[in-house]
């Protein structure tokens, strides 16, 4: 029994990683259509920030808390050059769009490499977040780590600010009407560049606050994106491109499936059955999990 | 009546491309070339042949396929298989598997691969196989754009990580390696590796005719119509699912063929050639050269390799830039690839003559530059 529990908390916070990644992927990719295969090196630009902080701010705790904004605005910023410079011209051909972000991302791990050096560097966590919560003791303990519980925390804080600022902001406002008939906007007075841009800011930020919580669990190298990036993909495309609700059960699921899948085999076989099950699924559900209806064909 | 003589000068334009090709590879290059750097353009040759696949399948059907690795892999693995058992000898196991140790014979799934007929014809079959099944389940529930190509990249992955963890009986990230002979033949002896380099080159020119066969045919014109008006195509009564899983199969053997000659050009496939970042740089030189051209893909492929030899030997961090830029410029400032300047300067040139400012009365069917996108 505390098997099953203990890989089923192991899935869900492999799904709030996942989670995190896939919300800024939700903006970008299930929103304005643009894949940004360079979403992974702002997850490394996060993950940095949160490095170069804790060089200067000595105290972990502090280092962690202050990395958060600090790491939303330097992936944000990227994320908004980014689009400035290219994506804008390439609204029209999302998969260009793929290839030419995959050249931006190579470059920006080049640059890492460059300035912070080839192998991997760590972070210190915050005592509080080192430990573990006994949940069931005795013989056969249940015990959960602080810091995955933190990253879920996290997760949960992001979607809840992300769907309230969609929900009910002028901006949340502007960026829905946008993605659900650019051309009416248009018309209607709203700047769907300057709308494009901010989405595009925000998405990107979110990778970066992913990249802070990704020094918990793991170390900070240069290619630390590229590999998680297409898993965060695979969850925006079965969730269905639009709402964020679909976004959320389909991390979760994921994460679980492929622990409990890890658990009864390997690692490398649970990733085949983790893609043939979303192969399956897209039989049933081509379009996602949800997804906006509109009267196009396409 | 205007259609004759185009035909007739475009398929003489083809003879003597074919013509020069052949004269290049089978004359000059062997005689200007050392053994060593012939070696090299067996390889570069290789990934040109992918290329050919990619310029089908996604610069005619707009299919964005990010995992050719996995095919190039299949063919490779296949080829390699037999060889590394043909090696042993009858009875012994392939060194590595002795080495890890565990099997004392052949896993069953290793056993067809001894029939040399078997393992030939499986390098390209299984390829197109699996392409099959996977083409179909994603085509017929019309997954497209986007979508088709993160789950092809997401193949390439998936793929790569299943061979790493059977180490015992894949050779695991090491690969199979350390390859000596081919069907009878020590590839350490020079004249053999020439004897390769032939057969390769052969190959190449041999499915460039097929690709350009397939995209003059019927079926090519549709494809290129699926890439451009999928709805359209459907509502004219074909089914698009099957016009592009022709394609994408099709382009899934020649990626395996291409893999089953690299085994005995370089004597090594593992893993490192077939997971996202391999699979992405077959897209790279397709993409450079001119994604809808077969001569711009397959020269695109070639230099785009050569570039990176030359260059990621001296400076493997401005080989990276390098390559990031490529990606950058090519799609983003010249989607046709270098390929769509020849078409740019011809139509300037000829608006010019005849002072016909669109360019596009010269009665020359150029092709569209292929922004046409699948979604």
């Amino acid at each position: 029994m505390t098997v099953i529990l203990g890989q089923t908390f192991t899935g869900i916070s492999i799904g709030a990683v996942l989670l995190l990644i896939a919300l800024g992927l939700s903006l970008t990719f299930g929103q304005m259509n643009v894949i940004n295969m360079a979403h992974g090196e702002f997850i490394m630009a996060g993950a940095y920030t949160t490095y170069v902080l804790q060089k200067s701010i000595s105290s972990a705790g502090l280092s962690l808390l202050v990395a958060l904004p600090v790491a939303f605005l330097v992936a944000g910023a990227l994320g908004a050059l980014l689009e400035w410079v290219l994506i804008r011209r390439l609204y029209l051909r999302p998969l260009d769009t793929l290839l030419v972000t995959w050249g931006v991302s190579l470059m920006l791990q080049q640059a890492a490499r460059d300035i912070f050096g080839a192998p991997n560097v760590q972070t210190r966590a915050p005592d509080l977040l080192t430990g573990n919560i006994t949940v069931i003791g005795g013989d056969d303990p249940l015990t959960f780590a602080n810091s995955r519980l933190f990253i879920l925390g996290l997760a949960i804080a992001a979607v809840v600010a992300l769907s309230l600022t969609l929900r009910l902001t002028p901006l949340g406002r502007r960026i829905r009407g946008v993605v659900q008939n650019r051309d009416l906007a248009e018309v209607s007075g709203i700047s769907t560049s300057r709308v494009d841009r901010t989405a595009f800011f925000i998405g990107s930020g979110l990778a970066g606050v992913a990249g802070v919580a990704l020094t918990l669990v793991g170390p900070i190298g240069p290619t630390m994106g590229t590999n998680i990036i297409i898993d965060a993909f695979l969850v925006i495309v079965v969730g269905g491109i639009g709402q964020l609700k679909g976004t959320v059960i389909v991390a979760f699921v994921l994460g679980v499936l492929q622990s409990v899948l890890e658990y009864s085999t390997t690692v490398s076989v649970a990733k085949v059955l983790v893609l043939v099950a979303i192969v399956a699924f897209l039989q049933w559900r081509p379009q996602g999990l949800y997804t906006l209806r509109t009267r196009s064909l396409v | 009546m205007t259609l004759l003589p185009l035909l007739k000068g475009r398929s003489a334009r083809a003879w003597a491309g074919f013509a020069a090709a052949g004269l290049a590879l089978f004359a000059v290059a062997p005689l200007a070339l050392s053994d060593f750097r012939l070696g090299l353009l067996a390889k570069y040759l290789c990934t040109a042949m992918v290329a050919v696949g990619i310029c089908l399948a996604w610069g005619r059907g707009g299919l964005l396929t990010l995992g050719q690795g996995v095919f190039f892999g299949l063919g490779g693995y296949a080829m390699a298989m037999h060889l590394k058992i043909a090696d042993a000898g009858p009875g012994n196991l392939p060194d590595f598997m002795q080495l890890y140790g565990t099997a004392t014979e052949l896993p069953w799934w290793w056993r067809p691969f001894e029939n040399p007929l078997f393992a030939l014809a499986a390098t390209v079959l299984l390829p197109m196989a699996v392409a099959a099944i996977l083409g179909s389940f994603i085509f017929r529930r019309r997954v497209k754009g986007a979508y088709f190509a993160i789950l092809s990249q997401a193949l390439a992955a998936a793929f790569a990580i299943w061979l790493i963890g059977q180490q015992a009986t894949t050779g695991g990230t090491n690969g199979l390696t350390d390859i000596q002979g081919f069907f009878g033949y020590d590839l350490n002896d020079p004249v053999n590796q020439r004897m390769v380099y032939f057969i390769i080159a052969a190959a190449l020119l041999l499915l460039i005719a097929l690709a350009r066969q397939l995209i003059h045919s019927r079926y090519g014109e549709l494809l290129v119509a699926v890439r451009d008006s999928e709805e359209r195509v459907r509502f004219l009564g074909y089914n698009p699912a099957n016009v592009k899983l022709v394609a994408y199969v099709v382009a899934a053997g020649m990626a395996g063929l291409a893999g089953a000659l690299f085994v005995p050009a370089v004597g090594i496939i593992s893993p490192a050639m077939i997971g996202i970042v391999p699979s992405i740089e077959f897209v790279i030189g397709a993409a450079v050269g001119g994604r809808a051209s077969l001569v711009g893909a397959v020269l695109g492929a070639v230099g785009v390799a050569w570039a990176k030899t030359a260059l990621s030997e001296e400076f493997p961090a401005a080989w990276t830039y390098f390559q990031g830029l490529l990606f950058i410029v090519a799609l983003a400032f010249l989607p046709g690839g270098l390929a769509s300047l020849v078409g740019i300067v011809r139509r300037r040139r000829s608006s010019r003559a005849t002072g016909d400012a669109a360019g596009d009365g010269t009665g020359e069917k150029t092709p569209a530059l292929p922004l046409g996108e699948a979604a």
